[in-house]
């Protein structure tokens, strides 16, 4: 069993890496032929790093327009990114000092991510505009990511999995050393959908994880009259 | 359809999301371009055969073209962030109308064929085959939308519908569904010049007609000079500027302005047209071609600047676009932005304090200002961000005594759209246009009520255009739109007297 569990991470990251590479090059090879940020936008280079990152870490435009939505969101993706460093500590070893010092935090942000991730889902089933815009799939990620976390939060706080031998798991996986995963039902499910997210990530709306780094009218820096912009394909006009 | 009737909304005192009604605005339809209006624009003439096969070609063609495209079909996460943000929802209650229903129009059809969920697992992602149904929806929904970018400000994502817009009309006209309205006035700029298809001796005539009546009412000889080789400015404004209220009042205010500036300026017969309704269909070659003509206009007239007059779209182009389009411009004066903005202009003019004005002359009237959606979402004015949004106030307080500003919520990057913009100022489409204006009609009624507003002034010849035919819908009157340059023309003092000779008519017999 813990063998099909090694398989299911190897083509889970495989997945996950040879996915999200394609589409990162699919967006970073596509020309953006017109300058069309979202006015007001920064006119500098380094304007623009603070604008996506107010936009990645606060979430600044959502926080603009629903505050429900975004308090929702944005404790479920911070609480997320606190829960992910903090496993960290299940891969390396020894554990760099800040995954040690995260660690109390990381433990509670579990709450956070599911309150968020219910909210969400209360949401999208109780306002109408949302629910006419929701497609299975959405729901089905809502679930998922519940799920995970729920099954999680239950092997820290209520039924304790041997984490020291799925550490061993990992650090084996990893370096190919080999080792047992303890087969308590609620891993086996926290695992499972969580290589099934790996595998489905790049093929889903979660590309919103690399596309937001890419969307022109967040990207762009307001000069269009001080530099002229041209891409490839609009050079062919020029010369015909 | 045109004519038909539909009942005008209720003004409310503030911003109410609405309940969805499915189905409201389906029967809208606006009218199809005819053979010789396709072909002009280098769209087949009447729906093609194998239509299926060449709109997926073509949408693949846009995604692998435009990034903004593929990253938007892909990021959407159905957040619901967008969709009580278009005018167009709000005032209809249609879904098909909140930003994101329109998208999934087009984005069930790219997750069909462009995706593997969508390809092998389509209910679970809500993917659909296109068919005839499908077409008809994108062709009456994506003429529903101005292209405003309201709901971009508001994406965590800067999803922007506009851009969804303008593929899905790309779409439509590589399979000979183009629409009657923006490619009949695309083939007249191409051919004439400009939107209204008025020739160069009827521009001159309007001119003259100006000058006449300018000298008339101040006794000052101020030109409006057409096709002048060796001028330092060509000015591009909206054909509307030549006859239309108010916007004509609007060109006379430029001519004032420059006038006590002092400088040489012309208009041009070859570029007599700011506005490009090659943004509309979302077509970079058209919208290219309409902008080369104000390039070749600056070189044969030998300008050195080159500034455009009140328009919301055109200086959306003008200020994002032109340099790409039809640039470089290293044949113009250096020292001055290609393109300036006529408010830049003003502005520069009364901080140099080469302008006095007797704002009195403007004390018959309560001014609000209209932040027009091109301008306030995609472009600039000045050097700072958000200039756009200072410069045409600092304008009009310099030049009234009477201001005040709608709702915060309504104005500057938040501003609600016209309602008649990104192709959509047309009689066929009036049911459109008057419920999309609900959310603008409401913030000006509240300012009006609350503050004793009387007019409202606007910097887009689509705006005064769209509220000159909207405000009676609601109980207000057409003639409460000014041009921003309007309240200009009132106030400014002319102390550039000039000799009798210059005078219109000089010289002339008179046979009265």
């Amino acid at each position: 069993m813990s063998s099909v569990y090694a398989l299911l991470f190897i083509v889970a990251t495989i997945v996950l890496v040879i996915g999200l590479t394609r589409k990162i090059v699919q967006y970073a090879k596509t020309p953006a032929p017109l300058k069309i940020p979202t006015t007001p936008a920064p006119v500098t280079q380094t304007g623009v790093v603070f604008r996506l990152f107010r936009e990645v870490v606060l979430f600044e435009s959502l926080f603009k327009s629903t505050k429900w939505t975004w308090i929702f969101s944005w404790m479920f993706h911070m609480g997320l990114f606190l829960v992910l460093l903090r496993h960290v500590r299940y891969f390396i070893d020894p554990v760099w000092l800040p995954i040690q010092l995260i660690q109390p935090f990381g433990k509670y942000a579990a709450f956070a991510m599911v309150a968020g991730l219910a909210g969400l889902l209360v949401r999208r089933i109780f306002v109408d505009r949302v629910r006419y815009i929701s497609a299975p799939s959405d729901y089905l990620w809502l679930l998922i990511l519940l799920t995970i976390g729920m099954s999680g939060a239950m092997m820290t706080f209520v039924i304790h999995t041997d984490v020291v031998a799925v550490k061993q798991f990992f650090i084996g996986f990893w370096t190919l050393s080999g080792g047992e995963l303890p087969m308590d039902p609620i891993l086996l499910i926290h695992l499972t959908l969580v290589a099934v997210l790996m595998i489905l990530l790049p093929f889903s709306k979660l590309l919103h994880i690399p596309g937001v780094f890419f969307s022109p009218t967040r990207n762009q820096v307001d000069n269009p009259r001080e530099r002229r912009h041209l891409v490839e394909w609009a050079r062919k006009f020029e010369e015909s | 359809m045109a004519g038909a009737e539909f009942e005008t909304p209720e003004l409310s005192e503030h911003i109410e999301v609405p309940e969805l009604v499915e189905g409201t605005m389906e029967h809208i339809t606006c009218f199809v371009a005819k053979p010789e209006h396709q072909t002009d624009l280098g769209f087949p003439g009447e729906k093609v055969e194998n239509w299926k096969e060449v709109a997926i070609d073509k949408m693949g063609d846009l995604l692998s073209r435009y990034r903004s495209f593929q990253v938007f079909m892909d990021a959407c996460v159905k957040c619901g962030s967008c969709t009580d943000k278009c005018h167009y929802f709000l005032g209809t209650q249609d879904p098909k109308n909140m930003p994101v229903g329109r998208q999934d129009l087009l984005r069930k059809v790219y997750r069909r064929y462009f995706t593997f969920a969508g390809k092998y697992f389509p209910k679970l992602v809500g993917a659909v085959d296109l068919s005839e149904e499908i077409i008809d929806d994108w062709y009456s929904y994506f003429h529903q939308c101005s292209q405003c970018r309201r709901c971009s400000v508001f994406c965590p994502y800067g999803i922007d519908t506009a851009e969804i817009s303008m593929a899905a009309r790309e779409i439509l006209d590589s399979i000979g569904v183009g629409q009657k309205y923006c490619n009949e006035i695309i083939g007249k700029v191409h051919k004439i010049g400009n939107n209204l298809g008025l020739p160069g001796p009827a521009i001159l005539d309007t001119l003259e007609g100006l000058e006449e009546d300018v000298y008339e009412e101040d006794e000052v000889a101020v030109k409006y000079p057409l096709d002048v080789k060796g001028a330092d400015i060509l000015l591009v404004t909206p054909s509307a500027d030549f006859f239309a209220e108010p916007h004509v009042d609007g060109l006379i205010g430029y001519g004032k302005v420059f006038h006590e500036a002092g400088v040489s300026w012309t208009l041009s017969t070859k570029a007599s047209e700011a506005g490009n309704f090659g943004m509309f269909i979302g077509s970079y070659e058209n919208m290219r071609r309409v902008s080369l003509r104000i390039r070749e206009a600056a070189l044969e007239l030998g300008v050195k600047r080159i500034v455009f007059g009140e328009c919301g779209h055109a200086w959306r182009i003008a200020y994002s676009f032109l340099n790409t389009l039809a640039g470089p411009f290293d044949f113009l004066d250096p020292d001055y932005p290609v393109p300036q903005h006529i408010c830049e202009f003003t502005l520069n003019e009364i901080e140099k304090g080469t302008l006095e004005f007797d704002k009195s002359e403007n004390d018959d009237m309560s001014i609000t200002f209209h932040d027009s959606c091109n301008v306030a979402r995609a472009s600039r004015m000045g050097d700072t961000p958000g200039g756009q949004f200072e410069i045409p106030r600092k304008v009009i307080k310099a030049v009234v005594n009477n201001y005040h500003d709608m709702e915060w919520d309504t104005i500057h990057e938040r501003t609600f759209c016209c309602g008649g913009g990104g192709g959509l100022l047309t009689d066929d489409l009036m049911e459109v246009r008057v419920k999309g204006a609900k959310p603008r009609m409401s913030a000006f009624k509240n300012v009006m009520e609350e503050k004793g507003v009387t007019h409202l002034a606007a910097i887009c010849a689509i705006c005064k255009s769209q509220f000159t035919k909207v405000l009676p819908y609601y109980g207000m009157d057409m003639f409460q739109v000014v041009s921003v340059h309007q309240l200009v023309s009132n106030a400014i003092v002319l102390n550039r007297k000039t000799p009798p000779e210059e005078a219109p008519g000089y010289g002339e017999d008179d046979d009265d």
